[in-house]
């Protein structure tokens, strides 16, 4: 489904990804860890289509389409879904009509037309459900107010609802505590199937006990350096990162 | 030979006097003639190019279906109100629907209604007092209330250049409460319109007034209007102006004297100006008793190389003690040659005040659009809804629901399109 090949990329001439490979099919859960600045949510900037982010050389192709030719929107009609680390609040665009929008336009893109209101009643009560999205956030303006864990949330739910291909979870887990995190959790595992893949990036291992991987990858500098089944996740919460880092060095 | 002189030339000759109010105002106008960039009010807006058009103080108006056609136009879906209609600032019976109700009167101003307003200050204002012929009078009597809202339909509708200058009275006396909308459009042509329009009125104990302004015109027209709201005792003042894309210029001067103890007045204002327009808006608000409140709101949305201002002055007289005053101006710029003037103003006598006052100016905050984008949401969509966002908090503040929800719709529908490329580039005047 996702080909990464050699995917360098920088920020203001600094140099964040520095030839990562990644190959991820459908069905499958990959997880993306590593220590603190070593490039993991700038690669779901990369591959969301974050302006400020410049490729420079490599490619990322999803399902034979050469993602960095799109604009984010493009990218997200094709089926791309960034579950934001910072959920932005929007005060004065409600949840709701946002949501609308957005399926409208995702929709639309794929030739179909706009769900009837009450279908979309329908399947936003149904997808609420799923997360345990309080149905008075709902109507009130886009994640102004919100928890952290709502916010959170709000981000799977939206998953839920516009059901894209590829799913990237950008440290969703960071700022939840437990019952959140089982419920964002339990929510992510409902929405898994054959057809669509999810890239979790996480500083814990935590995560990876509701959200079982198939692959656990390491990123350090700009680089995979590691990669393992869910195994490898048990290994670094045991040893850190240092031993890996050494590894690299030497 | 400067801008402005034939007409002014042409306008002297038309004073025929009528009262001691008309002829102070004549001779403050005579004096001073039309205001210039030299002119402190008027610094970022030069007024001489509205004013250089052949106009004429009396014209021919358009055909009776394209005014019904412009009423449709102006009405509010789900929104039960009486309604006068005013063409060319007359007021036509056969359009209107009056309340008939006891406690209010609706009509034609008369002569014998004799302006207040103080000359010397303001020269369209000045001008207006000196010729208006004709107007809109509305007198709510003591502790009543209608059942139902006003809606002030201006239409101006001219076959050639024309000069209209109405006048406005509303009066409200004790508890008396009266919950208005203006819209002004006009009908279908392109001829050059000018329209310098004043508004009176005054609170007396206990009143509340409600008074809604929807500004939409096209190319061609040019709005100068006055409101003047002098508030005694414990009185309200809640006025929201929404000054809509096309028109030329749209200038108001909305003065609020606060001249009675535990009176408040609320001004919120969003202003959309498009390419080639300028939208300018000066406040007054005059805290002259004690324990007197004022809050003031103004967001501006400008596109392409449209220019704004806004100018508001709050004053706190030494006796307005206890006062609480509040104000703040904010901009969004998203042509490259948008421009605006941000100019709050407090002066502040009193020594036991809470005031503030503050400006903003800005652009999209990248990190919103972004955001919206990643759910597949395109650009310019995307710059619209935050576009409405903005504006939000202001269309809010609209009590009636029916009211929101058409001013939200013309913001979206009327609103020229964001991106700027195709247009092409014009000096500012």
């Amino acid at each position: 489904m996702l080909s990464i090949k050699n995917l360098h990329a920088e920020v203001e001439e600094k140099k964040i990804l520095k030839g990562i490979n990644l190959e991820v099919k459908a069905g499958e859960v990959h997880a993306i860890m590593g220590p603190n600045g070593s490039g993991k949510s700038s690669l779901a900037s990369v591959l969301a289509g974050r302006e400020n982010y410049h490729v420079t050389e490599g490619e990322v192709i999803l399902d034979g389409k050469d993602l960095l030719d799109m604009a984010p929107e493009v990218r997200a009609r094709e089926g791309v879904f960034l579950a934001f680390q910072y959920p932005v609040e929007i005060p004065g665009v409600s949840n709701i009509n946002f949501l609308k929008t957005a399926l409208a336009e995702v929709r639309a893109y794929r030739g179909l037309p706009p769900l009837e209101a009450r279908e979309f009643l329908k399947l936003s009560k149904e997808r609420q459900a799923l997360v345990e999205f309080d149905a008075k956030l709902v109507n009130r303006s886009l994640n102004e107010g919100f928890s952290g864990g709502e916010k959170k949330r709000n981000e799977i739910f939206q998953l839920a609802m516009l059901e894209p291909k590829l799913a990237i979870l950008d440290e969703t887990d960071s700022g939840l505590d437990i019952d959140a995190l089982r419920i964002v959790s339990a929510g992510v595992n409902k929405l898994r199937s054959a057809d669509n893949a999810f890239l979790i990036i996480t500083h814990y291992q935590r995560l990876l006990d509701y959200i079982v991987p198939d692959f656990v990858h390491v990123l350090y500098d700009g680089r995979i350096v590691r990669s393992g089944t869910k195994e490898l996740a048990l290994e670094l919460e045991e040893k850190g990162y240092d031993w890996l880092k050494e590894e690299v060095v030497v | 030979m400067s801008a402005g002189i034939g007409l002014y030339e042409q306008l002297i000759r038309q004073y025929r006097g009528g009262s001691a109010a008309r002829d102070k105002a004549f001779a403050a106008f005579k004096a001073h003639g039309f205001p210039t960039v030299k002119d402190e009010d008027w610094r970022f807006t030069n007024p001489a190019p509205y004013l250089k058009d052949d106009y004429r103080t009396s014209v021919g108006c358009g055909s009776r279906a394209s005014l019904e056609d412009c009423i449709c136009r102006c009405r509010v879906e789900g929104w039960d109100a009486y309604q006068v209609v005013l063409v060319n600032g007359c007021v036509d019976l056969s359009l209107s629907e009056l309340p008939e109700e006891n406690g209010i009167t609706v009509r034609s101003l008369a002569s014998s209604d004799e302006p207040t307003l103080e000359a010397g200050t303001y020269p369209f204002a000045d001008l207006n007092t000196a010729l208006h012929t004709d107007g809109l009078y509305i007198e709510v009597r003591a502790a009543s209330r209608q059942a139902k809202p006003l809606h002030v339909i201006h239409l101006y509708s001219a076959d050639a250049p024309a000069f209209f200058m109405p006048r406005h009275h509303v009066v409200l006396h004790r508890q008396a409460e009266l919950h208005f909308m203006e819209s002004s459009a006009c009908t279908t042509g392109s001829e050059p319109v000018l329209v310098n329009s004043v508004l009176e009125g005054s609170l007396e104990e206990g009143a509340q007034l409600t008074h809604y302004v929807l500004q939409s015109g096209r190319r061609g027209e040019r709005m100068v209007s006055h409101t003047q709201i002098t508030q005694s005792r414990n009185s309200r003042y809640d006025n929201v102006t929404l000054c809509l894309p096309e028109a030329d210029l749209l200038r108001n001067q909305l003065n609020v004297v606060l001249d009675g103890s535990g009176s408040e007045c609320h001004l919120y204002g969003l202003y959309l100006p498009g390419d080639n327009q300028v939208v300018d808006n000066h406040t007054v608000v005059d805290h002259r008793q004690p324990h007197c409140e004022s809050n003031e709101l103004y967001k501006g949305v400008l596109q392409g190389n449209a220019k704004a201002v806004f100018n508001g002055k709050i004053f706190v007289r030494q006796i307005a003690q206890k006062t609480n005053a509040f104000q703040q101006n904010n901009n969004l710029l998203l042509g490259d040659k948008s421009l605006v003037h941000s100019k709050p103003q407090l002066e502040i006598f009193a020594d036991d005040v809470k005031c503030s006052h503050g400006s903003t100016i800005g652009q999209f905050n990248p990190e919103s659009l972004f955001y919206l984008r990643a759910r597949g949401i395109g650009e310019e969509k995307a710059k619209e809804l935050l576009v409405q966002a903005f504006g939000a908090d202001i269309t809010d503040r609209v009590s009636s629901e029916a009211v929101q929800r058409h001013l939200a719709k013309y913001l979206v529908k009327e609103r020229p399109v964001i991106h700027t490329q195709d247009v092409p580039h014009v000096e500012h005047i």
